[in-house]
């Protein structure tokens, strides 16, 4: 069914009209310009795509447009928008924690959920935390150190 | 040293020699006619060269903003060359590391290069790039002397800067001294080059100079290219290799609102100003299909390979093998064998073409933008030099992006509808149409003497290509044979296969070492002892007892239960040497990798953290082919079709890597992204055999497996 979908994408206020089923991913990507959220599987089984919805961590390769009527959706573009890096992406940079990079918004964005979910996590949290998330160039190990990194600098304040 | 100098003042033009045009040509397209020194370079890698192509494969300019561009047909698909080529440059020319700015994978500003694989860049690149650098310097310091009115001996490049150190006011910046002047020299071989004490940012632990814009979104990769009016397609796919289409019906596609369809004898593609909406008209095409019966599957695979009986190569050969079998005592006979493994990048397939009359642009994922640049010229009836390849970054290659069929779709609509075409693959396709690393078979027959040394070796590969399977240990009898090899062979492998990170290697070394190792038990020596005990490679040597001390627990004979596994290679000039610790449960059969120690000597290192981000990255993948990827197919029909059945390692997988690098600043740098991914299969295989006695000969050594053996 077209009907118009508003909802808050990386601060802005944004609509869009189109059929309601359409899938997010394509939304962001295709009618909005966000390409920053990747297409990996289209099955939620890679986390390439994953945003953050009212701060929880969804796939957007999975997520019909019409369910974040209303909400506040962040994608990479918007997790420091004009400002600077949040202390996850600049963990990420120092610790190398990727290499091709596709997998990193998807990355990026499910360690957010975590830390905001829980700021002091273990080593085996953030394992059974990003589990879900395939990289295929082997980043993983930085990977968990960046975020247990992050979570240090934060120190529970999340931003 | 080949060296062709001409220093102009502008604004008058090089003299149009036919060889020069080409020169010109690039001159004026890295917009350097404002002046600059550049330095054009050729490899000495005779792959690298295609017929009617300029003798220079990569380009160093000092441009009049005194920033340094290098252009270079080589792309970036995470293994972190724009860093270390970037190192390398800062060092011979005397810059700061961020003046440096990489152009790859551009065809129109790049000269041609065959591809991104094998390990070749920093190799075969690496000290070329140097020379060119060092030949620029030379230049710039020539250039100084003339300036400052002093000799150019004792002059010193630094920070972009010449100074005389005697008179430190005496200085001239490399923008100054290009401003105006139009300097050319072509690299071939000779140059000396700064010695290793001098380099001041190679060697450096550096973080990658992309990893802002890929934790921001910023980093664009193809299918994140927008043009005004392009269309998303998607192509109709057969459900198996070799069907034929016997009936078709797209009216239901058509009646959808924007939806092209094109049709050209069997192939049928949807488009539309969405991806979704092509992916909504594709799943309203009605199709039926003339399905061959399968003949082979991933059960029988492996006597379908021997029964082909493919012509056999002589790898290398010494002594004789008859008169080794006559002094053994002890002789082995063990058969080897892998399955067919995806490259899966995160990353699908994705092109987008773009044809503006006679001339199109194409931006592709791919590691082979000129061959992609023919693929692209051949279906739109273009000369390649009117179309430019445009490679953004890349996803993930791993070998597996080497083709071009994606450029070819993608061309073939922008030509039929006239509007730019993007054409991405999904997950599925990704996997259909994947050149799969091929399933192999490796017989081996060795001999002990008396003595328990190595009398003989004999050793026959069927599929799964040459490389690493020279053997490096003293043995006076030996005999390697290969057979068929990875390329895609129609008469043998039911879909494509190709080049996999350390193509050939993992199959040789799993099948290799394991050998290794049984005899090993054989002759009653642990297995480090009897490797050492088996070579006069020094060199091996040394990397096995760096990997072994840090490893820090002795060996004792397998097995010990206690879990510990070595293997050991030579990847094209670059030794690793790994030890894992794992451990098995023994009712589930599944192994938990506890610990993997990782020795790499690639001769001299030029980016510290690349190098052991390359080798935890060849680990952590690694771990899939070794314990759990495994394409299904029954004939032509592919089975896993995404990450639900096709298991890729996961975070929980993860076992502390411990990277060594061995300094070895003396040998020209090698390369380090597949290398340490080669002897995965045989350590973790020694080390099951280690902890629970059970020999295992084939990959992957899926729980189901161990609890069968």
């Amino acid at each position: 069914m077209i009907e118009t979908i508003a909802f808050k994408l990386n601060g802005q206020s944004v609509k869009v009209r189109c059929d309601s089923d359409r899938l997010l991913l394509w939304v962001l990507r295709t009618d909005l310009g966000i390409t920053g959220t990747k297409y990996g599987c289209g099955k939620r089984l890679c986390g390439a795509c994953t945003v953050l919805v009212n701060r929880k961590a969804v796939e957007s390769c999975s997520t019909p447009v019409r369910s974040v009527d209303g909400a506040e959706v962040i994608t990479i573009e918007g997790l420091a928008e004009d400002g600077p890096l949040h202390p996850l992406q600049q963990a990420f940079i120092e610790h190398d924690a990727l290499q091709c990079g596709f997998c990193t918004p998807g990355m990026v964005l499910k360690a957010y959920e975590l830390l905001s979910e829980n700021s002091d996590p273990s080593r085996d949290d953030i394992i059974s935390g990003m589990e879900h998330h395939l990289c295929r160039c082997g980043a993983h190990v930085r990977i968990l150190d960046a975020i247990l990194a992050a979570a240090k600098e934060m120190k529970g304040g999340m931003r | 040293m080949k060296k062709k100098d001409k220093i102009s003042t502008l604004p008058s033009d090089p003299p149009p020699s036919a060889s020069d045009i080409s020169r010109r040509d690039f001159f004026k397209r890295m917009g350097a006619l404002s002046g600059g020194v550049v330095v054009y370079i050729s490899l000495g890698d005779p792959e690298s060269w295609g017929q009617q192509q300029p003798d220079f494969n990569a380009i160093l300019r000092i441009g009049t903003d005194g920033r340094v561009t290098c252009f270079t047909g080589k792309i970036e698909m995470g293994q972190g060359i724009n860093t270390s080529l970037a190192q390398m440059l800062a060092d011979e020319l005397g810059v700061a590391f961020s003046s440096i700015d990489m152009v790859m994978g551009d065809t129109s500003l790049c000269p041609p290069d065959w591809g991104t694989f094998g390990s070749l860049t920093t190799q075969y690149f690496g000290p070329t790039l140097r020379k060119a650098a060092a030949e620029a310097r030379t230049v710039l310091v020539e250039m100084a002397a003339e300036t400052l009115h002093v000799s150019p001996k004792g002059l010193i490049a630094e920070n972009g800067e010449i100074f005389d150190p005697r008179h430190p006011e005496k200085r001239v910046t490399y923008a100054q001294l290009t401003m105006g002047k139009r300097i050319e020299r072509q690299v071939a071989e000779g140059t000396s080059i700064t010695s290793s004490s001098r380099r001041n940012v190679s060697g450096k632990a550096m973080n990658r100079v992309d990893s802002r814009q890929k934790v921001t979104g910023e980093a664009q990769y193809t299918a994140d290219i927008r043009l005004p009016g392009m269309l998303y397609a998607r192509f109709l796919r057969p459900p198996v290799h070799g069907a034929k289409l016997t009936h078709v019906d797209t009216t239901g596609a058509e009646r959808l609102e924007d939806v092209r369809v094109v049709r050209e004898g069997d192939v049928v593609a949807v488009l539309h100003k969405t991806p979704d909406g092509a992916e909504k008209a594709l799943g309203r095409i009605d199709a039926q299909y003339d399905t061959p019966e399968p003949t082979v599957n991933n059960k029988t695979i492996f006597d379908h390979l021997l029964d082909s009986n493919p012509p056999s190569q002589t790898v290398t050969e010494g002594g004789n093998i008859k008169k080794g079998r006559r002094l053994a005592t002890k002789q082995f006979e063990s058969i080897y064998y892998n399955h067919y493994v995806a490259h899966a990048p995160i990353e699908p397939h994705a092109a987008l073409v773009h044809v503006e009359g006679e001339k199109a642009t194409v931006w592709a994922s791919t590691q082979a933008p000129f061959r992609a640049r023919e693929d692209a010229a051949k279906t739109l009836g273009l000369p390649s030099q009117n179309i430019r390849v445009i490679t953004p970054f890349v996803g993930g290659g791993f070998g597996g992006k080497t083709g071009g069929q994606q450029v070819v779709e993608a061309a073939w609509l922008a030509k039929k509808t006239g509007r730019p075409v993007q054409v991405a693959w999904d997950r599925r396709e990704e996997f259909f149409y994947d050149t799969f690393r091929p399933a192999a078979v490796i017989k081996i027959e060795s001999g002990l003497d008396a003595g328990n040394k190595i009398t003989y070796w004999d050793y026959d590969n069927y599929f799964a290509g040459a490389r690493s399977s020279e053997t490096f240990y003293d043995i006076p009898h030996h005999r390697v044979l290969s057979r068929g090899g990875w390329r895609s062979n129609i008469k043998v492998h039911p879909f494509g296969t190709g080049a996999w990170r350390g193509p050939g290697s993992n199959t040789n070394v799993f099948a290799m070492e394991s050998q290794i190792d049984i005899m090993a038990e054989a002759a009653g020596l642990d297995p480090l002892t009897f490797r050492l005990a088996n070579l006069k490679n020094r060199r091996m040597s040394h990397i096995l007892r760096a990997a072994a001390k840090q490893f820090g627990h002795s060996f004792a004979k397998a097995p010990s239960k206690r879990g510990y596994g070595i293997a050991c290679t030579d990847y094209k000039g670059s030794y690793v040497a790994t030890i894992a610790e794992i451990s098995v449960d023994k009712t589930t059969g599944a192994v938990r990798v506890e610990r993997v120690v990782c020795a790499l000597d690639m001769g001299e290192i030029i980016n510290p953290e690349g190098a052991r981000l390359q080798i935890e990255g060849c680990v952590t993948m690694g771990l899939g082919y070794v314990l759990e990827e495994e394409i299904r197919f029954k004939g032509g029909k592919i089975l896993d079709e995404n990450f639900d059945t096709y298991s890729l390692p996961r975070f929980s997988w993860l076992p502390k890597i411990e990277p060594v690098l061995i300094d070895n600043p003396e040998m020209a740098p090698m390369g380090c992204g597949e290398a340490p991914i080669t002897p995965m299969g045989a350590v973790i295989a020694n080390a099951i055999y280690d902890a629970i006695g059970v020999r295992l000969f084939e990959l992957p050594m899926t729980a189901a497996r161990i609890r069968q053996a």
